[in-house]
């Protein structure tokens, strides 16, 4: 009997897929808030003074996106209110139950507390000058506390710098998870890799880095201010590298399989000649990574007019985002598209209106951005020559 | 040093927080988190006292023997050995308590057979199975089948009255 979608032989359980476009979207957004939080970063612990602009805009990106990252896994799997089950009672055995202590971890020792200490001087004169009920808002988030005479803002120098340093493994230690779920599942070859952390790792600080340009110079376009070129050259440049070097892993991870052949080899090679063929050729590598590379170099190598370099940055950036979504639908979709007996290829069919479809899809998507802006009115992040 | 303290007060607050936060996890933990949980391994340990509570719905192979010993024998001859007689005919515990009172129907086998006879290539080849559609040409399978002993009977076996 012929199975709609489906080539070959599939074993009964493979012919549906059971990880959807929601458990697509989870890795790429834990992605953006990793990579936006090793921009941050940057600016404070390894002293990169020149992309201090955006150091506050990405900690307010990696809040916003990291609210936002299990909610596709609640969808998928339904029942949200389960999800507290997961810190009353740990299953210390279960990679993805310990998540969600690396998730509360990073979310309120780290990112919450360097937040605070971050925005405390804003926060207190907000507090004072406000009126109405965000007056109210601002008492809150001061928790109390209206001293930020310089003595306290050094010591809240010192203990951000110490929560940020805390805070980069932690940043490792959240997205190089989501690529250990998938490296850890040794019965399917296309994610057993010791190296997918790894390769998870620097795509999201790939990702995470060309969100906050994208999102900066839109905000700087937004609130009609000069972009500082000195910053989004120096981020540019870190994209750049970073880019380099997730190339490079992506490029030995599959050196190593074509080398290596294994049993596997033939069915997954015709997977990325036929069904993964758009989403993998062309807009992962061809669109996603090798343009974007082209253009970064060349603004590395070429000296480029100002505003030519602005729109080639940001252009990179948006195809950067699009590359690494598609790199992260190519190992979660491509991953259950081959039979486990190498003969065979089912087809994904997204819904549209579904509980897993492509609308809940989108409204997750956007959801970030409407937290962002959100987070953007309460704690305005732009630097004192930004606000004339 | 006073002056140094109340610099790093303010430092105590959002530790405050996190320490209430920690705390009122721990009192809802105490108070949801069954108290068995984890006495023999992952789940509630008063589980299976409940579970053992429960009716019991299947009388179990031996009990439906004490009394159809002579289709039991018929079925320990067969290719259904293996299979228990609750397995088709459903769970009979009340049956086995009060045989008149309440009597089993006998199940539907345009259903029944091909839960496990119709063709699937996962199967293993060496596993009987058909597309039922193709083979019996809507015909039962009981017309040609005796279940307890589903080889096709022949006049030897008629003769022998095997497979009734």
């Amino acid at each position: 009997m012929m199975i709609p979608g489906v080539d070959g032989f599939m074993y009964p359980n493979e012919v549906e897929l059971q990880w959807s476009v929601l458990i697509v979207l989870y890795p790429y957004i834990t992605g953006l808030v990793a990579g936006a939080f090793i921009l941050a970063s940057l600016e404070r612990v390894f002293k990169v003074e020149a992309v201090r602009p955006t150091y506050r805009l990405a900690l307010l990106t990696a809040l916003a996106f990291l609210l936002v990252a299990p909610l596709p896994l609640q969808l998928h799997l339904g029942h949200p209110e389960r999800s507290i089950e997961m810190y009353l009672t740990p299953h210390r055995s279960s990679a993805m139950a310990m998540f969600g202590f690396v998730y509360l971890w990073y979310l309120t020792v780290v990112l919450l507390v360097e937040i605070w200490l971050e925005f405390r001087p804003d926060i207190v004169r907000m507090a004072q000058t406000a009126k109405g009920w965000t007056r109210l808002v601002y008492k809150v988030l001061t928790l109390g506390s209206m001293n930020v005479s310089p003595a306290a803002r050094a010591i809240d120098e010192k203990v951000g710098y110490f929560v940020t340093v805390v805070g980069v493994p932690s940043a490792f230690l959240l997205h190089g998870y989501v690529g250990f779920i998938f490296g850890s599942v040794k019965a399917n070859p296309w994610w057993s890799s010791p190296l997918m952390p790894v390769v998870f790792l620097f795509s999201a600080m790939v990702s995470g880095i060309a969100a906050v340009l994208v999102l900066y110079v839109a905000a700087m376009k937004v609130r009609k201010t000069p972009v500082d070129m000195r910053c989004v050259d120096t981020i540019a440049k870190y994209l750049f590298y970073m880019f380099m070097i997730d190339f490079s892993l992506e490029m030995l991870d599959l050196v190593h399989r074509i080398y290596e052949s294994d049993e596997s080899f033939r069915s997954l090679d015709f997977m990325v000649h036929t069904r993964l063929w758009f989403s993998q050729v062309i807009l992962q590598i061809c669109l996603g990574t090798l343009l974007p590379l082209a253009l970064l170099a060349i603004t590395q190598l070429w000296r480029v007019a100002e505003g030519k370099r602005r729109l080639m940055y940001v252009v990179a950036s948006c195809l950067t985002l699009v590359g690494i979504f598609a790199m992260r639908w190519n190992v979660v979709i491509g991953g259950q598209l081959f039979s486990k007996s190498f003969l065979g290829y089912t087809s994904y069919k997204m819904g549209f209106a579904t509980r897993e479809g492509l609308l809940p899809a989108i409204a997750l998507m956007l959801l970030p951005f409407l937290i962002f802006w959100v987070l953007v009115k309460l704690l305005p992040p732009w630097l004192k020559r930004e606000t004339a | 040093m006073r002056r140094f303290l109340q610099d790093w007060a303010h430092l105590l607050l959002p530790a405050g927080v996190l320490i209430a936060g920690l705390g009122v996890f721990l009192v809802i933990r105490a108070a949801v988190v069954p108290k068995s949980f984890g006495e023999y391994g992952h789940y509630r340990g008063a589980a299976l006292e409940m579970i053992r509570q429960k009716p019991v719905s299947y009388a179990g192979q031996d009990m439906c023997v004490m009394c159809h010993d002579d289709q039991a024998k018929v079925k320990a001859a067969g290719k259904h050995a293996t299979v228990h007689c609750e397995a088709c005919h459903g769970p009979l515990a009340k049956h086995a308590e009060d045989p008149a009172a309440n009597v089993p129907k006998l199940p539907d086998v345009a259903v029944l057979c091909k839960r496990c006879h119709e063709q699937d290539p996962a199967k293993p080849s060496w596993f009987p199975q058909v597309v039922t559609a193709e083979h019996s040409g809507g015909m039962k399978c009981t017309e040609c089948h005796q279940p307890h002993s589903p080889h096709i009977a022949t006049e030897a076996d008629a003769g022998s009255g095997r497979g009734k």
